[in-house]
């Protein structure tokens, strides 16, 4: 039985250990410049770590069990002066210097005040993420509650709040940095690897915290640029039932769908809500039963959201506007 | 004749090397954000902070060294071991001067942390 428990256990430890290591949301698993730095650094700390666990462990197994007998003051006043003082002092100087030397490269000042690089604005509101994308040439892309950058390029970002302090993370492309009301923090993050991750606010934010979350894509730099080119152009379909129902029913009052009459600011920008990775700040899939679902109990699905249930419309009515957004790619 | 006087009935000398840790402390944060804040008024390159926060540090190593050395000076030079706790004159002596040397110890290896990012970091971010 005990066997059967400890031999459970030693599979059970590794397989906890190593599920961190990988899926959408781990900064063990860098794609980034500074996520790979910050990588680095925890994986020599661990070690590290590890090394001196285990020679204060065999310094205490030593004295307990091999030595058993009393150190003379003078050497004990020596342990504690090299092992207590000297050491620790060395070793925190070595992690303060590597630690400092990583600084200037990761978040170049110089890479915020260039203006021939994109620059992406994210606005964090309750419960959702406002995305504004800076080219430039060109005006300013809307999106929202999906953040795409370039691959080898490094990207402007500047932080704000609506409303109370959320913070913005991609783990597996760098740190995170809090977007504070009335204030606009800039950052900057290089991604080296394509790929798709999931970035979760890390400031309690509301009863909605844990479901604010957007989806971060890194692109081949062509794929990247045809993407937004189609991310700043109207929606697919500007006509239909859907359409008709969205716009009777004043959902454009705060939703806007370029190319259409809905032009409200107040909720996220719909125009190529079909094409996104999530619906509701990565609340739920993004489908069409999704969206139906969202439209008629925002509340049941997110605590907290501003937006109105819609669920005292005729299902026929919100199934064409479900039918609709979806559409929009 | 002494310049400092070998036996000073204060407790304020304890405090020497954290004191002096404090204000190099404020002196490099303070100073540093306030350039960061103002630099375009102040007109002045980042290099001069970094000329600034080394002359403070070495102003508050030197201090911190004094400090050490009078302390090691009333503790006796190390020619009696601690804890120093009998109840005599003496002792007390002795004990404030180890006192003050561990603690300027620590102050120097703080004060040397503090410094340590101008080594690295040449401009105000953003």
């Amino acid at each position: 039985m005990r066997a059967r428990a400890s031999a459970a256990f030693g599979l059970a430890v590794p397989a906890i250990a190593t599920a961190a290591c990988s899926g959408p949301q781990s900064a063990l698993d860098p794609h980034g410049v500074e996520a790979q730095a910050v990588a680095t650094l925890f994986w020599w700390m661990t070690l590290a770590g590890a090394l001196i666990w285990c020679a204060v462990i065999g310094a205490l197994v030593y004295a307990g069990r091999r030595r058993r007998r009393v150190f003379s003051a003078r050497a004990a006043g020596r342990i504690v002066l090299w092992a207590g003082a000297v050491t620790p002092s060395v070793l925190l100087l070595i992690l303060l210097g590597y630690g400092l030397a990583l600084m200037p490269d990761l978040r170049p000042a110089s890479a915020l005040t260039a203006n021939d690089r994109l620059h992406v604005e994210v606005v964090g509101e309750q419960f959702w993420w406002r995305v504004i994308y800076h080219r430039p040439d060109g005006p300013p892309v809307v999106s929202a509650n999906e953040v795409r950058l370039p691959v080898g390029t490094r990207v402007a970002f500047s932080l704000k709040s609506a409303d109370v302090i959320h913070a913005f993370w991609i783990p597996q492309l760098g740190g995170k940095m809090d977007m504070i009301p009335g204030r606009t923090n800039r950052f900057s993050l290089q991604a080296t690897r394509a790929g798709t991750f999931r970035g979760p606010c890390t400031e309690f934010c509301g009863p909605s915290h844990a479901l604010m979350a957007f989806a971060a894509v890194a692109m081949d730099e062509e794929a990247f640029a045809g993407w937004l080119e189609r991310e700043a152009g109207p929606a697919v379909r500007t006509e239909g039932p859907g359409l008709d129902a969205f716009l009777a029913n004043g959902c454009g009052a705060c939703h806007t769908i370029r190319g259409t009459p809905a032009d409200g600011t107040i909720g996220p920008d719909l125009t190529h809500l079909g094409a996104r990775k999530t619906l509701a700040a990565g609340a739920l899939p993004n489908t069409e039963a999704a969206i139906a679902r969202f439209v008629a109990a925002p509340e049941a699905v997110k605590p907290g959201a501003r937006m109105p249930a819609f669920g005292m419309l005729p299902e026929r009515e919100i199934a064409a506007i479900a039918a609709y957004l979806a559409g929009l790619e | 004749m002494r310049l400092v006087p070998k036996e000073i009935e204060s407790l304020w000398t304890l405090f020497t090397g954290p004191v002096v840790w404090a204000a190099h402390f404020l002196v490099c944060y303070v100073g540093g954000a306030v350039y960061c804040a103002r630099r375009e008024w102040l007109g002045f390159g980042f290099e001069w902070v970094r000329i600034g926060v080394g002359a403070a540090t070495a102003v508050a190593l030197a201090l911190i060294v004094a400090a050490a050395w009078l302390s090691w000076r009333q503790w006796g030079f190390g020619t009696e071991d601690p804890p120093h706790d009998a109840a005599t004159a003496h002792d007390r002596r002795s004990f404030q001067g180890f006192a003050t040397l561990l603690l300027s110890g620590l102050s120097f290896v703080a004060v040397v942390y503090t410094a340590l990012p101008v080594l690295m970091i040449a401009e105000c971010n953003p």
